[in-house]
């Protein structure tokens, strides 16, 4: 009866392995093609792509995050991975809102010196000339 | 060109536009006027050019902080002396402009003077109740921190001279930007006055502040007032891309 069910679990063990090895699998295909399509920047990509990567080490090391865990005094191997994806998603979102920050104040500066110099511009022209504002704005 | 200029902010003033700049050309000749179109999806830009006004137009809406500083990086690069802001509205009635340049001439120590709603009690246009109670505690607060009175700090009716422009040129607060912009002149030792003067209900637009003074605009002014009286040797956030002025 018991070992029935440690076979059981041992099944469902592997089973485990092998979705987490082929989300990350497909984590990292996935990563790959929007870099391969200009939709991401491999700065941002090598994150999820080294994310995948500890996925897979963790799925096929099998003893590994259980001796990190016994290591921090965590009783649950899966609470340490929890706890590892939890600061690693809130460190990136913080980084994100940096990001985002920073990208904010340089559109409003590029969005004030166009408007200045579009008035500027508009001013030298006479204004029976095409304005470059006008074909631009089509 | 006059070395006056009043900073009109416009998003969709479309009804107000040309009125308050046939008032501030009426009341204050001797103000150039340039009017900041913050990315208005009507007819703003060519109402305010029609009416005689200056016109600068933002690409998209940047929010009235950012449309406001464009004014004053505009004064900074064309060498005004003297800014007034003016909402594009019809909130602030031009006819208080003299005044306003009385008292900034009045008192050569004087870098900023904003009209107040508050400090006499006339019969302009009252805000709302909630609003009043959420004025009323920022100007506690910022009498607080400037240890000056200030009774209307999200009054945007405002008038400052070249070191104020240049202040603002370089670094000015976004979304709502009236109370952090006094603790910001305050920061860097700018002494400012109020006068009173007479609101009167917009003719035009919505408030920017639309969920007057909602919880978020509380937290989120009183996180910049307090930060920004934190800093001890107060920089240009914005960095030397802000500097070279057009």
């Amino acid at each position: 009866m018991i070992a029935v069910a440690a076979h059981a679990s041992q099944t469902t063990a592997t089973l485990q392995r092998v979705a987490v090895i082929a989300i990350a699998v497909l984590v990292f295909l996935f990563v790959f093609e929007l870099v391969r399509r200009r939709a991401l920047m491999e700065r941002y990509a090598l994150l999820w792509l080294f994310a995948a990567i500890v996925l897979v080490v963790l799925a096929l090391w099998q003893g590994l995050l259980t001796r990190i865990s016994s290591e921090l005094g965590i009783y649950t191997p899966v609470n340490a991975l929890f706890a590892a994806g939890f600061v690693f998603v809130v460190t990136l979102l913080l980084h994100f809102s940096l990001v985002i920050s920073r990208l904010s104040e340089q559109s409003k500066l590029l969005a004030q010196r166009l408007a200045l110099l579009d008035e500027r511009v508009s001013d030298e022209q006479p204004s029976d000339e095409p304005q470059p504002s006008a074909v631009s704005k089509r | 060109m006059n070395r006056h200029l009043a900073i009109v902010p416009a998003h969709n003033e479309l009804g107000a536009i040309a009125t308050t700049i046939a008032e501030i050309r009426a009341a204050a000749p001797d103000f150039d006027v340039l009017v900041i179109d913050d990315g208005s999806t009507d007819e703003t830009a060519a109402a305010a050019a029609s009416a005689g006004a200056r016109v600068v137009s933002l690409p998209f809406n940047l929010g009235v902080g950012a449309a406001v500083q464009c004014g004053y990086i505009y004064a900074r690069a064309h060498g005004y002396e003297i800014a007034v802001q003016v909402d594009g509205d019809g909130q602030h009635d031009p006819r208080d402009i003299p005044r306003l340049l009385e008292v900034m001439h009045g008192d050569p120590h004087t870098h900023l003077v904003t009209g107040s709603r508050f400090l006499e009690h006339g019969n302009g246009h009252r805000s709302t109740a909630s609003r009043r109670v959420g004025i009323a505690l920022f100007a506690r607060l910022v009498s607080a921190l400037t240890a000056q009175q200030v009774t209307d700090p999200t009054s945007g009716f405002r008038m400052t001279d070249r070191v104020g422009i240049e202040l603002f040129a370089r670094d000015y607060p976004s979304d709502y930007p009236e109370v952090e912009a006094i603790v910001l002149a305050h920061t860097y030792a700018l002494h400012t006055r109020e006068i009173a003067v007479q609101m009167r209900a917009r003719t035009s637009g919505r408030s920017k502040i639309s969920a007057s003074l909602s919880g978020y605009y509380l937290a989120k002014v009183l996180l910049a007032v307090l930060v920004s009286s934190l800093r001890s040797h107060p920089q240009g956030k914005a960095g030397p891309l802000s500097e070279a002025a057009p």
